[in-house]
C-alpha cells in the first residue's frame, strides 16, 4: 500500500519537477513583458531533438547536450528579436498570438529536418533502477530532480545577487521607471526571453530519457507547463515550482489511484479549481486597481 | 515547315497509340493510399510497393496479355478524401479493381460507394470492422487485432498462462484491441485480472504498470498499443524490474520499436509477420521464398527497409493479379467470384484461404510469435 502510494509519488514528482521548470520559464517572461509565449514547449522540443541528433552524429553526450541548449537560448533570443520586438506598440493579446505562431513555425521547421518519429536517448547514468522501501526510482528521476534544484537556485541568486537579474525584477514591477533609472528594457526581454529557453531546453533534456523525445513532444509538455505556472499563479516563481510538482502529482495519482483516462481531466480540472476559489492562482500577487 | 513535320508527326504518334490501344487496353488498378500525413508509415511502402510490382508485372507480359495501368491517389490519411478519390477511381478513371485504403477509416469511408459501384476492392487496413460482417465486393489482406489477440493468448496458455494483467492505449487502435482481447480471453478461458489503460500523448506509465504489479495472481502481462506508447510501457516495466513474462502486439512489431525501447525490450513476445525474421524461417516453410524475395527486392529497388505494411500491398496486388487470371476477364463479377474462391495462395503475410464466408482468408497461424533475444528479433514458432 505504502510503496504503492511512494511510486506513485515518485512518478509525480519526476515529471513535476519537468512542468516546474516549463512553468518558471513562462513565469520569468510573463514577469518581463506580461506575454504568455506559447512557444515555450518548442524550447522543451529543441532541447531533447538537437540532443539526439547530435548524439546520433557521434558527438559525446556531454557536448551535445551544450550545444542544445546554446541553439535553444540563442532561438529564444530570435524569437524575441525577429518576432516580438518588431511588434512592440502592438498590445499584449497580439503579442501572444505571435509565440502561438511562431510555436507552429518552429514545429513544422523540426518536422522537416528530424522527421515525424519518435527518439530514444539513453540515461545519463547508469541504467540501474533505485529501490526505495519497495518503490522503483529511475536513476534518471534523480537527474530530474538534482538539475532542477541546482537551476532553482541559480535562479534566485540570478535575480537576488546580479545586476542583471535585478534589471529584470525591476522591469517587471514597473517598466516606465526602469527606464527612467536607465535600464534597457529592450536588453531584458532579450534576456529574459532567453534564460526561458535555457531552462525550457534543459527539462527537455532531462526528461528525454524518461519519455522519449519527438518534434511534437512541445505541445503538451508546454501546455502542462502553462497550467503549471496558471496553478501557482503567474508571475510567480515560487508558484511556478509548487504548481509543477502538484500537478504531476496529481496526474500520478489520478492515474494510479482512479484511472489514466481522467489523468489529464483531473489536471485541466485543477486549475479550474484553483482560479475559481483563488483568481490570482496559489502564490499570485495581490493587485490593487488604482481608481 | 518544322511546325508541319510536328504535326504529322503527332498525328502518326497518336494513331499508333490508338491502334495499340485497340490492340490491348490496359488493366486499370486503382488505389488511394495515405502516401503522406499521419499514417505516411503505411501509406507510403504499401505506394511503393504497388508501383514496383506493377511495374515488374508488365515487364514480365503484364496480365492476360495486358499491361496493368496503377491509377493512385493520395488521400493523406483523411477519411473524407479517401471517399473522394474512391468516387474519382469508380466514376472517372473507371477502374477495374481497387487495391487501396491504408487505414481503417480511410477503407471504412470508401466501403459504402465501392458496394454500390460493384467493384472488387481489396483493403490493407487492420480492425476486424471491415470482412466482418462479410460484406460482398470488400477484401482485406493484413490480419485482424482479433487473430493477434487469438494468438498472444495461445501462446500464452502453451506456457501455462491463464491469468493476465492487459495494459492497452486509448487511441482506436488500442482500444480495438483491448475489446478483442478480451472477448477472446473469455472465450479462451485467460482471466484477464488487471485491465489498464494509457493516453495516446501520456510520457509514464509506470503508475499504471504498477496497479498491475500489485495485483494478485497476474501471471503475464500484454501491451495493445501503437506508436511510441508501447515503448515507454517497455522500459517503465524493465525499470520496474517486473519478470512476468511480457506480450506486445503486432502494433509494433518493427525495427524502429527495438530502436526505441533498447535493452529493455529483452525477452518480451508478439505476434508478426514472418518478414522480420526472413532468414530464420525453416527449410520448406511454404512462405520463406515469398518472404525472403519480397524483401530482397524491395530493399534493392528503393534502398530503404522493407516493412510489414507494403506487404499488405504485395500481397492485395497479387490477389488481384490472380483473381483476373482466374477469371479469364475483367468482369467485376467474375472476378469477384474468383476472389471469393482463392485457396492456398502463399503471399508474404500468410496463406490466403477465401471463401464466401470470410473476406480475409488468413487464419490466426499466420502470425508467428517472435521473442527480442540479444536486440533482434528471434522466431519462437
Amino acid at each position: 500500500m505504502f510503496s504503492e502510494f511512494l511510486q506513485y509519488l515518485f512518478t509525480g514528482t519526476t515529471i513535476g519537477a519537468t512542468y516546474a521548470l516549463i512553468a518558471l520559464g513562462f513565469t520569468l517572461i510573463y514577469n518581463a513583458s506580461h506575454v504568455i509565449n506559447f512557444a515555450q514547449g518548442e524550447f522543451v522540443m529543441i532541447g531533447g531533438m538537437t540532443t539526439v541528433a547530435l548524439t546520433g552524429m557521434g558527438m559525446p553526450m556531454i557536448v551535445a547536450v551544450v550545444l542544445a541548449v546554446i541553439l535553444a537560448s540563442v532561438l529564444g533570443l530570435a524569437l524575441q528579436r525577429l518576432a516580438i520586438a518588431p511588434a512592440k506598440q502592438a498590445d499584449v493579446v497580439t503579442l501572444i498570438i505571435i509565440t502561438i505562431g511562431a510555436s507552429i513555425f518552429i514545429r513544422g521547421i523540426a518536422q522537416v529536418v528530424w522527421g515525424k518519429e519518435y527518439h530514444s536517448m539513453p540515461n545519463f547514468s547508469a541504467t540501474q533502477s533505485l529501490e526505495v522501501f519497495g518503490a522503483v526510482l529511475n536513476s534518471q528521476s534523480l537527474w530530474v530532480f538534482g538539475i532542477g534544484a541546482v537551476l532553482v537556485v541559480a535562479l534566485v541568486l540570478f535575480f537576488t545577487k546580479t545586476l542583471s537579474g535585478k534589471a529584470i525584477l525591476a522591469t517587471s514591477m514597473n517598466k516606465e521607471a526602469a527606464r527612467l533609472v536607465g535600464i534597457r528594457t529592450q536588453v531584458v526581454l532579450m534576456l529574459a526571453f532567453m534564460v526561458s529557453a535555457f531552462l525550457g531546453s534543459v527539462a527537455g533534456i532531462v526528461v528525454a530519457p524518461i519519455t522519449f523525445t519527438s518534434y511534437d513532444i512541445g505541445i503538451i509538455l508546454g501546455l502542462k507547463g502553462f497550467v503549471a505556472a496558471a496553478i501557482g499563479g503567474l508571475g510567480s516563481g515560487v508558484g511556478a515550482i509548487v504548481g509543477g510538482l502538484a500537478l504531476g502529482i496529481v496526474e500520478a495519482m489520478a492515474a494510479g489511484y482512479i484511472s489514466s483516462d481522467y489523468k489529464d481531466a483531473v489536471a485541466f480540472s485543477m486549475i479550474l479549481l484553483v482560479l475559481f476559489f483563488m483568481p490570482r492562482g496559489l502564490f499570485g500577487a495581490k493587485v490593487v486597481e488604482r481608481v | 515547315m518544322v511546325r508541319r513535320i510536328g504535326k504529322y508527326a503527332a498525328a502518326v504518334a497518336t494513331g499508333l497509340m490508338m491502334l495499340s490501344a485497340q490492340a490491348s487496353e490496359p488493366i486499370k488498378i486503382g488505389s488511394f493510399v495515405s502516401a503522406t500525413g499521419p499514417a505516411s508509415f503505411l501509406g507510403d511502402p504499401e505506394l511503393k510497393t504497388l508501383e514496383m510490382y506493377v511495374e515488374k508485372i508488365n515487364d514480365e507480359g503484364g496480365v492476360l496479355g495486358r499491361d496493368l495501368e496503377l491509377v493512385h491517389y493520395d488521400d493523406g490519411g483523411s477519411a473524407s478524401s479517401a471517399r473522394n478519390f474512391a468516387s474519382r477511381l469508380i466514376r472517372s478513371d473507371q477502374v477495374d479493381i481497387i487495391v487501396g485504403g491504408s487505414t481503417t477509416g480511410t477503407t471504412m469511408a470508401a466501403v459504402p460507394l465501392i458496394q454500390q459501384a460493384r467493384i472488387p476492392f481489396i483493403s490493407m487496413a487492420g480492425a476486424v470492422k471491415i470482412t466482418t460482417p462479410v460484406k460482398k465486393w470488400v477484401f482485406k489482406t493484413p490480419q485482424s487485432d482479433r487473430m493477434a489477440a487469438e494468438r498472444i493468448l495461445r501462446d500464452m496458455k502453451d506456457r501455462g498462462i491463464t491469468k493476465i494483467g492487459l495494459i492497452s492505449g486509448t487511441g482506436g487502435f488500442g482500444s480495438s484491441g483491448r475489446a478483442q482481447t478480451l472477448e477472446a480471453a473469455e472465450q479462451m478461458g485467460v482471466e484477464v485480472l488487471a485491465d489498464v489503460t494509457y493516453g495516446g500523448s501520456d510520457t509514464d506509465m509506470t503508475a499504471q504498470l504498477t496497479d498491475i504489479r500489485n495485483t494478485e495472481g497476474v501471471e503475464a502481462v500484454l501491451n495493445f498499443g501503437f506508436g511510441q506508447g508501447p515503448a515507454i510501457v517497455t522500459r517503465n516495466y524493465a525499470d520496474l524490474g517486473m519478470e512476468l513474462p511480457f506480450y506486445q502486439s503486432h502494433g509494433v512489431a518493427s525495427d524502429s520499436f527495438l530502436d526505441l525501447a533498447g535493452s529493455s525490450a529483452e525477452g518480451l513476445r508478439l505476434p508478426a509477420s514472418p518478414l522480420l525474421v526472413p532468414d530464420s524461417l525453416p527449410e520448406g516453410d511454404p512462405q520463406k521464398e515469398v518472404v525472403q524475395d519480397y524483401k530482397a527486392e524491395y530493399e534493392a529497388h528503393y534502398d530503404s527497409k522493407v516493412s510489414t505494411f507494403g506487404a499488405y500491398a504485395y500481397d492485395g496486388l497479387n490477389l488481384a493479379v490472380r483473381a483476373i487470371e482466374k477469371a479469364g476477364s475483367t468482369d467485376p463479377e467474375a472476378v469477384r467470384k474468383a476472389l471469393e474462391n482463392i485457396e492456398g495462395y502463399v503471399g508474404v503475410t500468410g496463406e490466403f484461404n477465401m471463401s464466401p464466408d470470410d473476406h480475409n482468408g488468413l487464419n490466426v497461424d499466420s502470425f508467428r510469435i517472435l521473442e527480442v533475444q540479444n536486440g533482434k528479433w528471434t522466431l519462437i514458432n
